[in-house]
């Protein structure tokens, strides 16, 4: 008992450890992903945009639904929403705890990605290359560029080799002006999170403490009692398959003898723990029997009484309890002893 | 006993240790930052001074609140502040040592970014190659305002086609990356001076109740972790008894409605304890159904 119970302190206060490990994995692995990507701007004027938002937006809110996957206890938050109510109430303030806490941890590497992203810059390069003010960085004066035109061209200034507007503007000013607004814009967003993080953590001891102690109390109840169930359902399986197994043996054993008509052979009292386990199967033939009729034809899964000691030696036949409709198996096991 | 003991003291010590781990890590994250960030001077008039001073101060900022998240003490400080006085009286002194304490080892990893900033030179040149006189280089000197202001503005950039290869360039950048080393230094020595003196003249000032004020804030700490482990093991208790009627119930429910007769035998009652009276798969598969659908009450 104490060694479960320190055990189990290890693995509750190492839960939050793990899942905050996983969250550090998840957001190292966002910015090596970032920098692992070959960004490759496609220098036209409708695509750029839609690469460059594309790139920002898209990879954040698969790392939101993967952060929400790999939480183990997202099942146990559905689990809960969707029971029924039965002789237990439903209280919503818990299911707000475990929802809120687990979308803290998935929003982490999101955020990340998105700090990167507009840290470096090229995506907001490629997105709005064609929104460079040309009129203050560069020479409006120059002729003979109509809107379109002007467009086409401004939509290279991320591909540097193909780039035929230096006239116009100078490639390194205009990408030098977005990424200033890029990174401006990164900065700003880390702030405003990281704000966001503070307000939240610090406002919630001033307002709702108690209601957040009751919170987090029975959110570990329920999870911890789902885990005792299935620990005391897994003990069940096994001293459910045991019995059944030493009974289809013995049943078996039984059976066989009765069908070449000597009695079943009893384990004399001396025997020892070997000729007990060996459970009345002592030759090669019945084992191979014992191992075809375990494929064939496994036992139902309902366990009997074992044969009670009575002096006249009838056996006592199986009461099918009321509710249980499982057929019974074609070779009962009966004796004579008369 | 003995274990608890133990586990006491690694609490107590590890509290602090922790915390000054943190306080480490962040700062070693924020030279991290600093280097892998690809500083690029817009070289445009006004947007000069507001790029080179937003990044010497905003990430510093966030590395603040950064520091205050992190810190487990300052969600503890929190709580003893807002709590409603009750039974147990609030002493200011113990919360002031934790906000003090809090705050230290929050400044740390800005201090660290901004220092290494200034030493760096790059934000000072960026934000301010706009301000210098240009009287003082040969480069500049005989220009008009307005372009003058362009030309400073290109400072920062090297590789620009206009400052390629102009030497004044240089020597306002050197002399602006002077002023910045200087002053890096010298905040860090000035830094670095009060902290020895308040170290060193702390226990001239107030020593019994700094000694009292750390006591309890300690002792806040512990009792609030303790707490937290003790509802732990209350929680696993109760949902072991709530299983185990669980299981109880549905052996009554199973015995009223059947006609087993009762096993004997030593071996039996243990194996029948493991199998609560469930022997077949229909009450499994009740058991099971129950389980989902109707939840015992939180009654035990």
């Amino acid at each position: 008992m104490d060694k479960f119970r320190m055990i189990f302190q290890f693995l509750q206060s190492n839960q939050e450890s793990f899942m905050n490990g996983i969250c550090g994995i998840m957001a190292l692995a966002s910015a090596q992903m970032y920098s692992a990507f070959d960004f490759n701007c496609p220098c036209l004027p409708h695509y750029n945009l839609a690469y460059g938002l594309g790139i920002l937006l898209v990879p954040p809110f698969i790392l939101f639904l993967l952060g929400f996957v790999l939480n183990n206890n997202v099942s146990m938050l559905a689990e809960e929403w969707r029971r029924p109510q039965g002789h237990r109430g439903k209280d919503p303030a818990v299911l707000r705890y475990m929802f809120c806490s687990m979308a803290q941890r998935a929003m982490i590497a999101p955020v990340v990605w998105v700090s990167v992203t507009l840290l470096d810059g090229k995506c907001i390069t490629c997105a709005f290359c064609t929104s460079v003010p040309v009129e203050t960085l560069g020479n409006t004066s120059h002729p003979g560029f109509s809107q379109g035109e002007m467009k086409r061209v401004l939509a290279r200034i991320p591909c540097k080799e193909i780039y035929d507007g230096q006239e116009l503007i100078a490639n390194e000013v205009a990408v030098r002006y977005l990424r200033c607004i890029s990174q401006a814009l990164g900065w700003c967003f880390v702030l405003l999170m990281t704000t966001l993080a503070f307000l939240v953590r610090s406002l919630r001891p001033c307002f709702t403490q108690a209601v957040f102690l009751k919170s987090r109390y029975w959110s570990h109840y329920i999870d911890i009692e789902r885990k005792l169930f299935d620990e005391t359902c897994a003990e069940h399986a096994r001293s459910f398959a045991r019995v059944c197994i030493q009974q289809f043996f013995e049943g078996m054993s039984t059976d066989l003898a009765a069908a070449r008509c000597h009695p079943p052979r009893k384990t004399p009292a001396d025997a020892g723990e070997a000729a007990e386990k060996l459970l009345g199967i002592t030759d090669q033939s019945t084992m191979n029997s014992v191992l075809k009729s375990w494929h064939r034809c496994k036992p139902p899964l309902h366990l009997h009484q074992p044969a009670l000691p009575s002096s006249n030696g009838w056996a006592q036949q199986e009461h099918p309890p009321a509710h249980s409709p499982v057929p019974r198996r074609e070779m009962a096991a009966y004796y004579s002893r008369v | 006993m003995e274990r608890f003991r133990m586990i006491f003291q690694y609490f107590q010590s590890n509290t602090e240790s922790v915390m000054n781990g943190i306080c480490g890590l962040l700062a070693l994250a924020s030279v991290k930052i600093y280097t892998s960030f690809d500083f690029s001077c817009p070289c445009l008039p006004r947007y000069n001074m507001a790029y080179g001073l937003g990044v010497m101060f905003i990430p510093p900022v966030t590395l603040f609140f950064c520091g205050l998240i992190l810190n487990r003490q300052s969600l503890v400080m929190l709580e003893e502040w807002s709590r409603p006085q009750g039974s147990r009286k609030k002493d200011l002194a113990v919360i002031r040592y934790m906000c003090s304490s809090i705050m230290q080892r929050a400044m740390v990893a800005p201090i660290v970014w901004i220092i290494v900033t200034l030493l760096d030179g790059k934000c000072l040149i960026c934000a301010f190659s706009g301000s210098v006189d240009p009287e003082k280089f040969v480069g500049f000197a005989n220009t008009t305002p307005v372009q003058v202001q362009q030309l400073l503005a290109k400072v920062p950039c090297k590789d620009d086609e206009l400052m390629r290869n102009n030497t004044s360039r240089k020597a306002v950048s050197r002399y602006l990356r002077c002023w910045s080393q200087a002053l890096g230094w010298s905040i860090l020595l000035i830094l670095i001076v009060a902290a020895f003196l308040a170290r060193w003249l702390r226990p001239c000032f107030n020593q019994v109740t700094l000694l009292q004020a750390r006591h309890w804030s300690n002792y806040i700490d512990i009792e609030q972790k303790i707490f937290e482990e003790t509802c732990c093991e209350h929680s696993r208790q109760f949902a072991h008894k709530c299983i185990l009627h669980f299981f109880e119930s549905m052996r009554q429910e199973i015995k009223q409605h059947s006609f087993r007769l009762p096993r004997e035998g030593e071996g039996a009652e243990r194996e029948e304890d493991l199998l609560w009276g469930i022997t077949n798969q229909d009450e499994v598969n009740k058991l099971l159904k129950m389980w989902y659908y109707q939840k015992p009450p939180l009654n035990v």
